[in-house]
């Protein structure tokens, strides 16, 4: 890749890239403007707005979790394995990403509803079940946010040098012991965006909670639902809860911004 | 990419712009053919719960008058009030209560009185075979259940919250649904033992759903009014719709539909 090192940017780019940031700050700046600072204090300090903050922070770190647990090996795979069928199986783990997430929802009905088809088992054996509760609001983020960080972390690991992997494994370390060592602290810093692209994402999510977990305060009640109940009522308090969520998301990826990204970036 | 190519890309996407804020204020303005024939088209609001008849008789008024195009937006009636008091460009809103209505006519946006032209109560639905074998409101209220209600903000929720308060009972819901159509869902998919949705809605759900009648249901009768917008793009044929709804033909749609006619 050639670097020019020529100052200023040329007007064909400027012009649509300062529309762009119009466009995606505009929107952010009404909200603020709107904003009824009077009734910030009430809307922070009661309990509702309390309890949804906390189950949507818990249950998109929750979600996070689990899409490093299993979504971390799943990169591995498609970056490295020599596996036949492998774009097949990024084409599919992906869909996620251009399925409406609505459609998402009732896909996980479909499957860990009472009727579905592994839910319904699940109900008659273990009498155990996922819809209308946290533990649904957690499936339902991760299916829509884990393939953010699959991706980020498929990316890195293809953009990681691979002859240090390769000089581990001539000095007779194994596939696994050469991943733990070696692979995983190279791409952490793109394990580490990854996962914060994943968190931003479940903690907005909207559509497959509402489908797939209900809409109910303290359970599967998160901040997006009660932006969008709080609406049909009282504007005002949904600007003051939008606000909220804002600033949380904001605030968080500042904090691991300075922590982590920036060595991403480097 | 090349350059040229980058070039290219931010050229086409300014004139997508362009033609993007052309288009947009050019098709607000509906045409319409001088006082003598509703023509353009002709957007609706209505509540969810009347996902099933309106079309019906839109259909017959595109038929009426040729060139007419009648297009539906179906939701909860507060989504819709809210809507339309941020400006949404409806010609007509039918709402599921008189309190949603009301947001619209305080607000100074509905042109005249709102009509009354139909009224629904709530009746319990229960997936067909009613697996967790429940016969009244007293049902919803045991915990073991999974029981769907709609959400107080909405008006079927309004309407519940009533009826559980007129039996004396605290409901015991699973999940508060943001539309009467999406409770009705979860009972059709069997998601639920029971939710409380409008007697309309166990009707249009055909052969998978069950009803039960709800005798305190009778204190919470929604009345279901319709308006002309004031800002209405095509008052002509709005205030046609709104006639055909409350003629006797469109009365007779809605009581096939289940729902209650004054």
């Amino acid at each position: 890749m050639r670097r020019r090192s020529e100052p200023g940017v040329p007007l064909p780019l400027l012009v649509p890239a300062v529309l762009a940031v119009a466009f995606l700050v505009l929107p952010l700046a009404g909200l603020v403007l709107r904003t009824p600072w009077a009734e910030l204090g009430p809307q922070l300090t009661s309990p509702a707005v309390g309890q949804a903050l906390r189950l949507s922070l818990v249950s998109a770190t929750a979600a996070t979790a689990l899409s490093l647990v299993l979504g971390v090996p799943l990169a591995w795979v498609l970056a490295r394995s020599r596996a036949r069928g492998r774009s097949v199986l990024r084409a599919l783990v992906t869909v996620p990403l251009v399925l409406p997430p609505v459609v998402g929802g009732v896909a996980l009905f479909l499957v860990l509803g009472r009727q579905g088809l592994v839910g319904r088992w699940l109900d008659q054996a273990l009498d155990v079940t996922i819809p209308f509760t946290t533990t649904a609001v957690v499936i339902a983020e991760t299916f829509v946010a884990m393939p953010f960080l699959v991706i980020s972390v498929e990316g890195a690991l293809r953009a990681a040098d691979a002859r240090f992997e390769d000089a581990a494994a001539t000095l007779g370390a194994d596939r696994w012991t050469t991943f733990r060592r070696v692979t995983l602290p190279l791409v952490a810093p793109g394990i580490a965006a990854g996962a914060v692209l994943c968190w931003a994402r479940a903690l907005g999510e909207f559509g497959a909670t509402i489908t797939f977990a209900g809409n109910f305060p303290g359970t599967t009640q998160t901040m997006p639902l009660a932006v969008y109940l709080a609406l049909q009522q009282d504007p005002d308090a949904a600007i003051v809860l939008s606000l909220v969520l804002l600033a949380v998301s904001v605030a968080t990826l500042l904090l691991l911004r300075d922590r982590w990204l920036t060595r991403a970036v480097r | 990419m090349s350059r040229r190519a980058l070039l290219g890309t931010a050229l086409v996407l300014v004139l997508v712009l362009a033609g993007c804020g052309g288009s947009a204020g050019g098709s607000a303005t509906a045409p319409s053919d001088g006082p003598a024939e509703p023509g353009g088209t002709l957007t609706v609001f209505a509540a969810a719960s009347l996902t099933d008849v309106f079309p019906g008789l839109g259909e017959q008024l595109e038929a009426d008058h040729p060139g007419l195009d009648v297009r539906f937006t179906f939701a909860g009636s507060s989504a819709l009030a809210t809507q339309v008091a941020q400006g949404a460009p409806a010609d007509v809103f039918a709402s599921a209560n008189e309190s949603q209505m009301a947001v619209v006519t305080e607000a100074g946006l509905a042109d005249g009185e709102p009509q009354v032209f139909a009224a629904n109560v709530l009746q319990i639905a229960v997936p067909a075979g009613n697996p967790a074998g429940v016969t009244g409101l007293a049902d919803l209220a045991r915990e073991e259940l999974t029981i769907a209600v709609c959400a107080p903000q909405v008006p079927c929720g309004a309407a519940a919250e009533d009826v559980f308060a007129a039996a004396g009972l605290e409901a015991a819901p699973d999940t508060l649904e943001e539309d009467v159509r999406a409770a009705l869902t979860k009972v059709e998919l069997g998601e639920v033992d029971a939710a409380l949705v409008y007697t309309t809605d166990v009707t249009a759900a055909g052969d998978a759903v069950e009803g039960i009648d709800v005798p305190q249901a009778e204190r919470a009768v929604n009345d279901y009014p319709i308006a002309v917008l004031a800002d209405a793009p095509n008052p002509q044929a709005a205030a046609a719709f709104v006639e055909l709804v409350r003629s006797d033909q469109g009365q007779q749609a809605l009581a096939d539909a289940g729902f209650r006619t004054p």
